[in-house]
């Protein structure tokens, strides 16, 4: 483990503040500063071009009222927003949750441990929709999940896709199959830098297992934890993929999170404006998140 | 171990039962994890090897009835329908991979090089625009890229995916470099700068070796947000100027399609990844805990 990782992983208690930046700030003479500046302007250009300006033209295109309107009056954006509470509310912190238990189990000093921790990233690393797909199809009449359900249990599996729940279910499935691996990585590294002599005294005080679990892993790693929550809770309100292809919003829309059905009304119904307006919609409850997740990751790791 | 001999016989006893009971619940949560991890990947294989094309005939059964590698054939000739183009496709997504691992690597090392070690003021305000970036859900930006894109002449063209995956790649690699730059001395640069080093040189000849590390990261992470993207290549190409990634989704609706063909495609597609990783995975494993990579798009 590199002390980069450590540093990171252990966030704001543990985090080294600027360790080697010399005290004193010169000023750059003209021509440094020309050269910096033309450094710099790649990626602005980038940033502007491609996050200001299209932010900034989301906005634009979401800001008549009237689509608001337009948006409650539909039959299927109700629960859309049902199905994305539900997505990302129960997704990420499942997800997250467990990750943190499995970062213990893949601590364990086995070999065959290590050897299962491989075969356990397995998911992050297949690209996405391949592995949505595999999912669709896996759970399909004559499918394999079926086909399974008959030959051990000799029950007839349901037709996973005609029904909201299911389909839901199955898409909060495939979402923490495919990303739970990813945060658990996290949570092993911040695990591999908490102070070792903390558990020492844990143990001598007689806290093991759950009460160790509960009163020391915990309380040390309740701040990545919250910044693994907040980060995830982001990118899974954007999570298009995963719903698109596993449930495709069937039976009739009835699956639909915020993103697919936006992507639904812009792309299928000729509606941008009121595509934008749908995924915008999540934008209240977003900024909060947003707000305190800047708040935490610039006192942790950014301010260097 | 002192304490466990001094103990009574019976919490001796009881110590022991419990460590086989730990003993054996690993391995049931390992198997557990094995067929949760796997089952999909089986799944793939099983409708790859399936001989026939056309519905769904493999009738609930749990393993290739007659296994048969007519699927990757098919693909790799091309025959199958819906991956006429399957190798011009392939080179596409490789195409982008590459071109926004190298823009990535550039652009942000650059940025990052004036920032943390020229020490250029309001460098804050850098690190903030990356951050903001990293908090924006992508499906967000879609919408207006496809109309923007269109305004920049660069609607059904590979560049307009490259500009995407750059954007949200580079907003990673700022905060990987800043991070990693903050660890590495000053002194070599200081000694240049004396010794009478043009910026350009000690960017070139000092920062960039000495980052090699966190540049590496950077570099993998850009190929694969950029080879697994599904979301803006779905959205701003056509059909033949497609990604891999994107066939697979376009054909819900038509029951007939090959389906064995179909995954024999995307177990192609998903080799090269884990052939890189596992390569690579001493460097993939110190990109995943640098404070949470934005693996999405």
């Amino acid at each position: 483990m590199s002390s980069m990782q450590q540093v990171l992983a252990a966030g704001p208690p543990m985090s080294v503040k600027a360790p080697l930046q010399p005290p004193q700030r010169r000023h750059l003479r003209g021509s440094d500063f020309r050269w910096a500046i033309a450094f710099v302007l790649p990626y602005a250009a980038v940033f502007f071009v491609f996050v200001v300006y299209p932010f900034g033209y989301a906005l634009w295109m979401a800001s008549r009222p009237s689509l608001y309107a337009d948006l409650i009056a539909d039959r299927s954006y109700l629960p859309a927003v049902v199905n994305t509470l539900l997505f990302v509310g129960l997704g990420v912190n499942v997800k997250i949750f467990l990750a943190l238990l499995l970062s213990g189990f893949f601590l364990l000093p086995r070999r065959w441990i290590k050897a299962l921790l491989a075969v356990y990233i397995l998911p992050w690393v297949i690209a996405a929709a391949q592995a949505c797909v595999s999912f669709h199809w896996m759970l399909q009449q004559g499918g394999l999940v079926n086909g399974v359900l008959s030959a051990l249990f000799g029950i007839d599996g349901p037709i996973w896709f005609n029904n909201r729940w299911l389909g839901v279910g199955a898409n909060i499935a495939v979402y923490i199959w495919k990303w739970m691996p990813f945060w658990t990585v996290i949570f092993l590294a911040a695990r591999l830098t908490l102070p070792r002599d903390v558990f020492d005294a844990a143990e001598v005080d007689g806290a093991t297992g759950v009460r160790r679990f509960v009163h020391v892993t915990f309380p040390l790693l309740a701040n990545v934890y919250l910044l693994c929550t907040l980060l995830s809770t982001l990118w899974a309100v954007g999570d298009f993929t995963t719903v698109y292809l596993v449930s495709g919003g069937g039976p009739a829309a009835s699956t639909d999170v915020l993103a697919t059905l936006g992507f639904h009304y812009a792309f299928d119904t000729a509606r941008p404006a009121l595509g934008v307006a749908a995924v915008l919609s999540a934008l209240p409850v977003l900024i909060p998140v947003v707000i305190l997740l800047m708040r935490r990751l610039q006192t942790s790791e950014v301010e260097l | 171990m002192s304490v466990a001999l001094a103990l009574p016989q019976l919490a001796r006893r009881r110590y022991r039962l419990r460590r086989v009971l730990t003993e054996a619940g690993s391995v049931i949560l390992g198997i557990v994890l094995l067929i949760w991890s796997l089952t999909p990947v089986y799944n793939m294989f099983l409708i790859a090897l399936d001989p026939e094309e056309g519905e769904i005939e493999f009738d609930g059964n749990l393993w290739p009835a007659e296994p048969s590698l007519e699927g990757f054939r098919a693909v790799v000739t091309q025959e199958a329908r819906y991956l006429e183009h399957f190798w011009h496709q392939f080179g596409n997504s490789l195409f982008i991979g590459l071109l926004t691992m190298v823009l990535t690597v550039l652009i942000g090392s650059l940025a990052s090089f004036a920032v943390s070690r020229m020490r250029l003021s309001k460098g804050s305000l850098l690190t903030n625009a990356a951050l903001l970036t990293y908090a924006i859900p992508a499906s967000f930006l879609i919408f207006p890229y496809f109309r923007i894109m269109h305004s920049y002449g660069l609607s059904n063209n590979l560049w307009s995916v490259i500009a995407a995956q750059v954007t949200f790649a580079t907003a990673f690699a700022i905060l990987i470099l800043q991070l990693y730059g903050s660890l590495v001395p000053f002194e070599l640069d200081d000694a240049a700068r004396v010794g009478g080093a043009s910026a350009v040189e000690v960017y070139w000849r000092i920062y960039l070796r000495l980052m090699m590390p966190a540049l590496a990261v950077v570099a993998i992470y850009a190929l694969l947000l950029a080879w697994n993207d599904y979301l803006f290549a779905a959205v701003l190409l056509a059909v033949r100027n497609m990604t891999v990634a994107v066939t697979q989704g376009q054909l819900f609706s038509d029951t007939d399609a090959p389906w064995n063909a179909m995954m024999a495609a995307a177990i192609i597609y998903v080799l090269p990844p884990i052939a890189l990783l596992f390569a690579l995975r001493r460097h993939v494993l110190a990109s995943l805990t640098i404070g949470g990579v934005k693996g999405y798009s």
